[in-house]
């Protein structure tokens, strides 16, 4: 039997019955890894003790018959921006060498709880700013798809895993678009739940108004019961919003019928690539056919977006940031003079180049006489894109797009020129600033053969109809993007590239 | 219009930013910042007048809670994580002459 091939769901099933031992999955999982390592780099930290210790308590709990639910047993990874207590926490971030949290991630906390086995942590943009996983300290993670190819950003670890099957499932989170637009890169599930559906206690802030935690998953169905997993009413955490709909899986339904769907006109138009639109619009057409109605639309403001967001998560990042500073924690500087040259050359050598960026210019935005002009104004903007939204979903039940403009670009491509990689977060990036959930899944590939994402955007608290369209499309073409990445050929298409 | 960045502001964000730049970052530093600013500029072509900043787009409210203990005590393993420290202390360089 081959483990690696089955989902999350199908593995808890067969270890729920005997048929698989969850130590099993466990060295599954982990063998895959130790093949797809040196040329993906998808975990900064592999856990292979604490990997094998969780499985065999999980295996006592299945076996007492405390442990039934949908994922009991199955092995799982974390990007490294979630705090697991005594275990390396980085943000793939040289500031953060050493740090082992203290307390554990809520969300890793209900993924252990639903039997889940962690693995490790996963690979990221700095601090999670950054679209291609280049901006990590431990180096960048490649496509498992076609090794020159980033696996996009920030979550690239947790997709990338997901893809190479080093893992059944994983965690990332999504300030702009980090688990969306890896998630189309790398041929996987990924959802980004409305804003306090999953607690941010544990998570290390980037943009604290705009994080939110979310699944990567093989196929909708493992997504749905990831997120139910994960999906709670936290006191520690005073923007979690308490829900009672929590039962994603029930919405794993084939049915679209009378479902009124959107698609901006903005989000097919210029800039985005021929293959990527032909993909996304036939992947509609599937859902026309299974009784939803499709139509173009006018967003509005949807340039607005990329500006508003930089201006509002950099100032946040800003202030997040300020507590990195070589004194509690982490890195600091070998050789200063006095407190102030401690701080300031601990967080120069601390921090790489992107991350700088963005604290300077929330810096400058926050500071006083700019404020008003800059910071305000985007929060102003952000109300106005906020506004647009609610007037799409008085009219539609979701809306429907590509996740990025292309397919995953090259290494090396993407960092020289901060804008453009900007520029192409924009049609993820609105979701966050309206605080909406927002789905990609696999619909094609391009004629290098990497996978191309549809995302579907829902409105506030209704990521139900997120994933039943999703199901229902999945159902419709078989699953025939969602397929496990071939490795072995991946490294070879890079070779003869390179 | 065009954003410039003068040395002056480049050297005060970065005092406020607690970050110690090179010369040739600091160039490239205001660079960036100009073409950023430029294109966040585009957001003056929006009226936004009478618009109340949005900074949740949930209604929040304080949330409030009785301010009891739940966790034990973390000191040593706080402490584990300190670049220096002295027995139960955090060290740092002198403050105060």
């Amino acid at each position: 039997m081959k483990i690696l091939e089955l989902t999350a769901l199908e593995l808890s099933e067969k270890i729920k019955a005997g048929e698989i031992k969850v130590k099993d999955a466990v060295k599954a999982a982990l063998d895959r890894a130790k093949e797809a390592e040196p040329a993906i780099n998808s975990y900064v930290t592999l856990d292979e003790e604490g990997a094998y210790a969780q499985a065999e308590e999980v295996q006592k709990k299945i076996d007492a018959g405390e442990l039934t639910g949908p994922l009991a047993g199955v092995p799982v990874a974390i990007k490294d921006n979630m705090c697991i207590k005594g275990q390396l926490t980085t943000c793939s971030s040289r500031i953060l060498s050493g740090f082992r949290p203290t307390y554990t991630a809520q969300a890793v906390e209900n993924l252990r709880k639903a039997g889940a086995v962690i693995l490790g942590k996963t690979n990221m943009d700095e601090f999670a700013m950054g679209s291609t996983t280049e901006t990590s300290y431990y180096g960048p993670t490649r496509n498992p798809h076609n090794t020159e190819h980033v696996p996009g950003g920030s979550s690239g670890g947790s997709c990338a895993a997901v893809a190479a099957g080093e893992c059944f499932g994983a965690l990332g989170s999504d300030t702009g678009g980090s688990i969306r637009q890896p998630s189309s890169f790398c041929g996987v599930v990924g959802l980004k739940p409305t804003y306090g559906t999953v607690s941010r206690y544990g998570l290390i802030a980037y943009g604290s108004s705009l994080d939110q935690i979310g699944p990567v998953a093989k196929d909708v169905s493992d997504c749905a019961a990831f997120l139910e997993a994960i999906a709670s009413h936290d006191p520690k955490d005073s923007t979690s919003v308490e829900r009672k709909d929590c039962d994603f899986m029930s919405a794993l339904t084939e049915d679209v019928k009378g479902l009124k769907i959107g698609i901006p006109g903005d989000y097919i138009g210029e800039g985005l690539d021929p293959e990527v639109r032909q993909a996304v619009q036939d992947a509609a057409k599937v859902l026309e056919e299974k009784g939803a109605s499709v139509e173009t639309f006018d967003l509005g403001l949807v340039k607005y977006a990329i500006p508003a967001y930089y201006t509002i998560a950099s100032a946040e990042a800003s202030s997040n940031l300020e507590r990195f500073d070589g004194v509690k924690y982490g890195y600091r500087t070998e050789n200063y003079e006095g407190l102030h040259n401690m701080y300031k050359k601990t967080r120069s050598e601390g921090f790489g180049p992107e991350v700088k960026r963005r604290i300077m210019l929330g810096s400058f935005v926050l500071s006083s006489g700019y404020y008003d002009a800059y910071y305000l104004k985007a929060l102003r903007t952000k109300a106005l894109i906020k506004k647009e939204f609610d007037k799409a979903f008085e009219k539609y039940d979701l809306i429907l797009g590509p996740a990025a403009p292309t397919t995953a670009p090259k290494l090396g491509e993407s960092l020289s020129d901060p804008l453009k990689m900007y520029l192409g977060d924009i049609y993820t990036i609105s979701v966050n600033l309206a605080g909406l959930p927002g789905m990609t899944i696999p619909v094609g590939k391009d004629k290098e053969g990497l996978p191309i994402g549809m995302q579907l955007i829902g409105n506030a608290f209704d990521e139900k109809t997120l994933i039943r369209a999703a199901y229902t499309y999945e159902c419709a073409t078989g699953k025939q993007y969602e397929k496990m990445a071939d490795i072995r050929a991946a490294m070879e298409t890079g070779k003869e590239v390179g | 219009m065009a954003n410039k960045i003068s040395d002056e502001t480049i050297e005060y964000v970065g005092i406020l930013a607690k970050l110690e730049l090179s010369d040739e970052e600091k160039e490239e530093a205001k660079a960036d910042m100009e073409k950023m600013l430029d294109y966040i500029d585009t957001l003056n072509e929006l009226d936004t007048t009478g618009i109340e900043p949005m900074s949740h787009v949930f209604p929040v409210n304080n949330v409030f809670r009785e301010d009891v203990v739940t966790n034990g005590d973390g000191r040593e393993e706080t402490l584990e994580n300190a670049p220096q420290r002295k027995e139960d202390s955090f060290e740092v360089p002198r403050t105060i002459g």
